[in-house]
C-alpha cells in the first residue's frame, strides 16, 4: 500500500527543502535509514488518529510559520542561581563563547556535529535506535525526520555522578528559524545525571532526546519550555530503562502557539521506575499536547504520569497517555492522571487516557477530570480580602502543585514556581 | 472445559468469580439448530438482492430507493480497522442476506398459525411466546407451565433469521395506543412514522456496518409509544440466527413521544457452527420531551468453540437521540456471546436537561474479542451522563472499553461520570481501555476513572467502623455496586443476572 497522495505530496515538499547533513561518519547509516523510513511512513496529517486533537500542519510544512523572538531582558533567566554546566544554542547553533567548558568529572560531553565525523562512536548504538523502536505501534514521523536531518545536539555518556547538572539553553534569535536538535544520553550502571533544558529555541523547534539507562542508573530531566507566543515545538523523548533504574522527567510550558511533547518509555528491566509529569498554562492562541506511551516489559516496575493544564481565552490542552503492560510484566504499578482547569468557556481540554493490559497481576489506574475553578474556594479567598485576580492565581498554583511536586530537587521546583508566578503576575497586569 | 478452569488465578480474585465466568461463557446452551425448511435468497450481495428483500417485505418505492442509496454508498466505503479486533476478512459475497422459514410464506394471522417447530425453538430458548398467550387468556392454549411468572407480562417480537415470526400482546398494547410490530409491518402500516424517524438517528451512511444494514435489513422491531403513555408492559425482541451462512441484519426503531415511557429488552442466540456468521444490526431510539426509554440487552450469540472456531461476528450500531428536553435513555447490556463484538450504544443528549446512562458488563472467554463502550455527546444545557463499564476477560480473550464523552461549547453546566473496571482471569487474555474525553466548555464537569481503589470513603468508613478489615469492606462496597448495576436489568434477565452477581471485581486492573 502506497501513501495517500496528500501525505506523499506533503512529505516530498518537506524533504525537498532539506539536505541530509554531509559526512561519511557513523551517523550516515542511521540518517539514511531514517530517510527511507520517513518516505515509507510519510509525515503526519491531521486525519491520522494519532494527531486527532492536534493539527500537525505547521510542524510539517516546508516553511516554518514566523515567530517573533522575545526582546532581550523580557524575562529573567531560569535556573540562574544553580551551579550547572551551561551549553548554549542560538537558533540551534552552538555558542561556544556563552557555553561552559564541556569537561566534567564522571561524564563525557560531545557535540553531535563534531563527533559525527568519526567512523566509530559509542553513540552509534543509540542514535536513532530508540527512536526506531518507538515507531511501533504508532509511527512518529517527526522524530524520524529529526534523526535524518538533525543539525546538532549533545552526546552525553554518564559514567559517574557529576557534581552539577548539565543545562541546555536554547535562545531564539531569528523570526524564521527552523531547528533540529538530537541529543543522546547514555547513563551507565550506577551513574546519575540531571539534565536541564530551557529557552524558546526557535520559531519552529524539533528535538529528539534518546536516553538509555543501564541497570541502577538514574536520569532526571527538568524542562521549562519558552514562552514566545508564536513559537512551535515538536519534542520527543525516547528512553529505555534497565533493572532498578530511574527516569524522571518534568516539563513546564507557559504559552507558545503549538507544543507537542511526546514521551516514549520502555521499562525493560525489573524494578525500574519512570515518572513523567507536566504542568502547562495557556492563554489565548495556545495549543499544548502531551502524548505519552509507556511500555511495561519487565516485572515489578512503576510508572507514573501526572499532567495538569490551566487554560483560558480559547487555549486548547491535549493529553494522550497510554500504558501498555505486556504479558510478563507482572506486579506492574501504573498510575496516570490528567486534569484540566478551564478558566473560561472558550478553552477546551481533549484527552485520551488509554490502557492496554495483558498481564493479570497488575494495578493500573487512570483518571481524567476537567472543570472550572472551584467557586467555593474562590469565595473563601475573596472573603478574606484577597482580590479576585490574585485569588484565581493562587488557586491555579495550587492546582498545578501536584504536578510540580513530581520534581525531586526542591530548589529547581522553586525556580519553576517563581517563573509561573511571574508569568501570572504579568498577566494580572 | 474452558481455559478458566486450568489457569492459576492471581490472589484477590475469588474462585466464585472464576467459576461464574466459566459457567457463563464456557458451555453454550443454545447451540442446537432447528431443522426447518427455509426460503433463501441467492447467496451474495448486489442491487438485485436489495430489491428482492425490499419486494419480499412488500415495501413502497421510497423504501427501496433508500436501501439502494445505502447500498451504493456502502460499496464505496472501507471496512473500519480502528478497533482492537483481529479477524479474517469477511467475504460479503459468501453470505445469504435473506432466509425465511417456508411455513412463513403466508404470514400467520395469529400465533396459533405459527409453525410448531418455530414455537418449539423459542420455548427451548425460554422465550415464552405461547406462555404469554396463556397469561393473556388466548383460547385453546395449553396449560400454563410451572415457571411462568404470573402477573408480569412481556410482549415479545420474535425474529427468526430474516423475518419476524410473531408478536404477542398486540391487541392489549394497541388499546394503550402503543404500536409494537415488526419493522416490515410498520413500513407498510405506519409509513408516516417510519419515514419521519428511520435513519434520523443513525443515518444510512453513518458507518460501514450501519450502511450495510440500511441496504439489506430484513426485519426487526418497531415501537411507537404515544404522548403521555406509560407502556403497560415490557417489550421484548428475541433474535435467533438459525440458518447456515446467513447474516442477520435487523433494524429496530423505538420512538417514545412526549412524557411516554417504555422498557425494552433484547435477547439473541444462534446455533453452533464452524463458520463465522455475520450479524450487523442497527437500533435507533428517539426520545422526545420528558420521555424515558430503558433498553436492556443480554447478548448471547454463539461465541465460537474453545479453539476460537466459529461464532458470530457482531457489528452493531445502537444510538439514542434524546431530542426532547428532560428526556432520558438508559442502556444496560450484558455481553457474554459472539466471537467478535463491535458495539457502542450511544446517546446524543440534544434536549436540555436530558440524561444518558450506560451500564455494561462484558464477559469474554476462550478466543472471544469484544470492543465495546459508549458515546455520550452532550449538546444541550445541564445534560447528564453516567457510564459504568465492567469488562471481564478469561482464556485468550481480549476485552476493550472504547468510549467518547464530548461536551460541546453550548452544553453548559453538564456532567459526566465514567467508571470502567476490568478484570483479567489468567495470563493469556487482555483488557484495554480507550476513552476519548472532549471538553469544550468550562461549566461542565467530566470525571473519568478506572480504578478500584476509588471506592467511596464514607462507605468504607462505615464498614470499617463495624469491624470489617479494609479488604472486606472494599469487597463489600464493590460487590454491592456491581449488584446495583445488575439490578438495573429487568426481571426477565434475572437468571443471567444472578450468575453475574457471583462475579466480583476484586483484583480489577483499571
Amino acid at each position: 500500500m502506497g501513501l495517500p497522495k496528500i501525505k506523499q505530496d506533503a512529505t516530498e515538499a518537506r524533504l525537498s527543502a532539506l539536505d541530509l547533513p554531509g559526512g561519511e561518519g557513523w551517523t550516515r547509516a542511521a540518517r539514511e535509514d531514517a530517510l527511507s523510513r520517513l518516505q515509507a511512513a510519510g509525515l503526519p496529517h491531521k486525519r491520522d488518529e494519532y494527531w486527532r486533537y492536534t493539527d500537525p500542519r505547521s510542524l510539517v510544512e516546508a516553511e516554518p510559520p514566523m515567530a517573533e523572538a522575545l526582546p532581550e531582558g523580557d524575562e529573567g533567566p531560569i535556573f540562574g542561581a544553580h551551579e550547572r554546566l551551561r551549553i548554549v544554542f542560538n537558533d540551534g547553533q552552538f555558542d561556544a563563547d556563552a557555553s561552559d567548558d564541556l569537561s566534567l568529572e564522571g561524564i563525557e560531553i560531545e557535540r553531535l556535529s563534531q563527533a559525527a565525523g568519526a567512523d566509530l562512536h559509542w553513540a552509534r548504538d543509540l542514535y536513532g535506535t530508540l527512536e526506531t523502536r518507538g515507531q511501533t505501534p504508532v509511527a512518529r514521523p517527526l522524530a524520524t525526520l529529526n534523526t535524518a536531518f538533525a543539525q546538532d545536539g549533545i552526546l552525553i555518556r554518564v559514567t559517574g555522578r557529576p557534581s552539577k547538572p548539565v543545562s541546555l539553553i536554547y535562545n531564539h534569535i531569528s523570526d524564521s528559524s527552523d531547528v533540529f536538535l538530537h541529543h543522546c544520553v547514555k547513563v551507565e550502571s550506577g551513574a546519575e545525571l540531571t539534565l536541564l533544558e530551557n529557552g524558546a529555541a526557535a520559531a519552529r523547534l524539533n528535538t529528539v532526546l534518546e536516553v538509555e539507562i543501564a541497570d541502577t542508573g538514574k536520569f532526571h530531566h527538568v524542562r521549562a519550555q519558552g514562552r514566545d507566543h508564536a513559537r512551535r515545538a515538536a519534542t520527543a523523548i525516547f528512553t529505555r530503562l534497565g533493572r532498578e533504574s530511574v527516569f524522571k522527567s518534568f516539563t513546564l510550558t507557559v504559552n507558545g502557539a503549538l507544543t507537542r511533547n511526546e514521551c516514549v518509555i520502555e521499562l525493560t528491566g525489573d524494578d525500574a521506575v519512570a515518572h513523567v509529569a507536566g504542568a502547562c498554562v495557556g492563554d489565548g492562541d495556545f495549543h499544548h499536547d502531551d502524548t505519552v506511551f509507556i511500555t511495561h516489559d519487565a516485572q515489578n516496575c512503576e510508572s507514573r504520569q501526572v499532567f495538569k493544564k490551566v487554560l483560558r481565552n480559547g487555549a486548547t490542552g491535549v493529553f494522550r497517555g497510554k500504558i501498555l503492560v505486556k504479558k510478563d510484566a507482572q506486579k506492574t504499578d501504573g498510575y496516570q492522571i490528567s486534569q484540566s482547569l478551564l478558566l473560561d468557556g472558550d478553552s477546551q481540554f481533549l484527552a485520551k487516557p488509554e490502557l492496554e493490559i495483558y498481564a493479570d497481576d497488575v494495578a493500573c489506574s487512570h483518571g481524567s477530570t476537567s472543570g472550572a475553578i472551584d467557586e467555593d474556594a474562590l469565595f473563601y479567598l475573596r472573603s478574606r480580602g484577597v482580590p479576585e485576580p490574585l485569588a484565581q492565581d493562587l488557586l491555579v498554583l495550587s492546582f498545578l502543585a501536584e504536578a510540580l511536586a513530581e520534581i525531586d530537587d526542591e530548589t529547581i521546583a522553586e525556580d519553576l514556581i517563581a517563573r509561573l508566578e511571574g508569568w501570572l503576575a504579568r498577566r494580572r497586569g | 472445559m474452558s481455559a478458566a478452569d486450568q489457569i492459576d488465578v492471581k490472589e484477590g480474585v475469588d474462585q466464585e468469580t472464576v467459576d461464574a465466568v466459566a459457567q457463563l461463557s464456557g458451555k453454550y446452551k443454545h447451540g442446537w439448530n432447528t431443522d426447518i425448511e427455509m426460503d433463501f435468497a441467492p447467496k451474495g450481495l448486489n442491487e438485485d438482492i436489495v430489491r428482492l428483500i425490499s419486494s419480499k417485505n412488500g415495501e413502497p418505492d421510497w423504501m427501496t430507493d433508500w436501501r439502494l442509496a445505502a447500498f451504493r454508498r456502502w460499496q464505496q466505503m472501507d471496512e473500519p480497522d480502528w478497533s482492537m479486533l483481529r479477524y479474517d476478512a469477511v467475504d460479503y459475497q459468501e453470505q445469504y442476506y435473506y432466509a425465511k422459514p417456508k411455513s412463513m410464506a403466508e404470514k400467520p394471522k395469529s400465533l396459533d398459525e405459527v409453525d410448531p417447530k418455530l414455537l418449539e425453538t423459542y420455548s427451548k430458548l425460554g422465550i415464552p411466546l405461547k406462555e404469554q398467550m396463556i397469561l393473556a387468556g388466548v383460547e385453546g392454549a395449553d396449560a400454563a407451565p410451572a415457571d411462568a411468572k404470573p402477573g408480569r407480562k412481556v410482549a415479545v417480537d420474535a425474529v427468526f433469521d430474516s423475518v419476524s415470526v410473531g408478536t404477542t400482546f398486540k391487541d392489549e398494547l394497541a388499546k394503550a395506543g402503543v404500536i409494537f410490530c415488526s419493522i416490515s409491518e410498520a413500513i407498510r402500516e405506519h409509513p408516516e412514522l417510519v419515514r419521519k424517524y428511520l435513519g434520523s438517528v443513525v443515518p444510512a451512511s453513518d458507518n460501514y456496518f450501519a450502511t450495510l444494514n440500511s441496504a439489506v435489513f430484513s426485519d426487526g422491531s418497531f415501537v411507537y409509544v404515544p404522548k403521555g403513555v406509560r407502556c403497560p408492559m415490557e417489550l421484548s425482541t428475541y433474535f435467533r440466527i438459525n440458518a447456515e451462512n446467513t447474516g442477520q441484519f435487523e433494524r429496530t426503531l423505538i420512538i417514545c413521544d412526549d412524557q411516554a415511557y417504555v422498557s425494552y429488552l433484547e435477547g439473541c442466540t444462534a446455533p453452533m457452527r464452524d463458520t463465522n456468521q455475520l450479524h450487523a444490526a442497527v437500533v435507533e431510539i428517539v426520545a422526545l420531551e420528558d420521555a424515558e426509554v430503558k433498553y436492556s440487552t443480554v447478548q448471547n450469540w454463539y461465541p465460537g468453540d474453545e479453539n476460537g472456531k466459529g461464532g458470530i461476528y457482531n457489528f452493531v450500531t445502537k444510538r439514542a437521540d434524546c431530542r426532547g428536553d428532560r428526556s432520558k435513555v438508559s442502556w444496560t447490556q450484558v455481553e457474554t456471546g459472539s466471537a467478535l463484538t463491535w458495539k457502542y450504544p450511544s446517546c446524543i443528549l440534544r434536549g436540555d436537561d436530558s440524561q444518558g446512562e450506560f451500564y455494561s458488563i462484558a464477559i469474554t472467554n476462550n478466543w472471544q474479542q469484544a470492543d465495546t463502550g459508549t458515546k455520550m455527546v452532550h449538546l444541550g444545557k445541564r445534560t447528564k451522563s453516567r457510564i459504568v463499564s465492567k469488562g471481564i476477560s478469561a482464556g485468550h480473550a481480549q476485552n476493550t472499553y472504547r468510549g467518547l464523552v464530548s461536551m460541546h461549547p453550548k452544553a453548559k453546566d453538564s456532567r459526566n461520570y465514567t467508571q470502567c473496571d476490568s478484570l483479567l482471569i489468567g495470563g493469556e487474555c487482555g483488557a484495554h481501555t480507550v476513552p476519548y474525553i472532549e471538553v469544550k466548555n468550562n461549566s461542565s464537569r467530566v470525571e473519568h476513572e478506572a480504578t478500584t481503589s476509588k471506592v467511596d470513603d464514607d462507605q468504607l468508613f462505615y464498614c470499617r467502623q463495624r469491624g470489617m478489615d479494609e479488604e472486606e469492606a472494599v469487597a463489600l462496597v464493590v460487590n454491592g455496586f456491581c449488584r446495583e448495576v445488575l439490578q438495573a436489568l429487568p426481571m426477565e434477565f434475572a437468571m443471567e443476572a444472578q450468575q453475574l452477581v457471583a462475579i466480583s471485581l476484586e483484583g480489577s486492573v483499571g
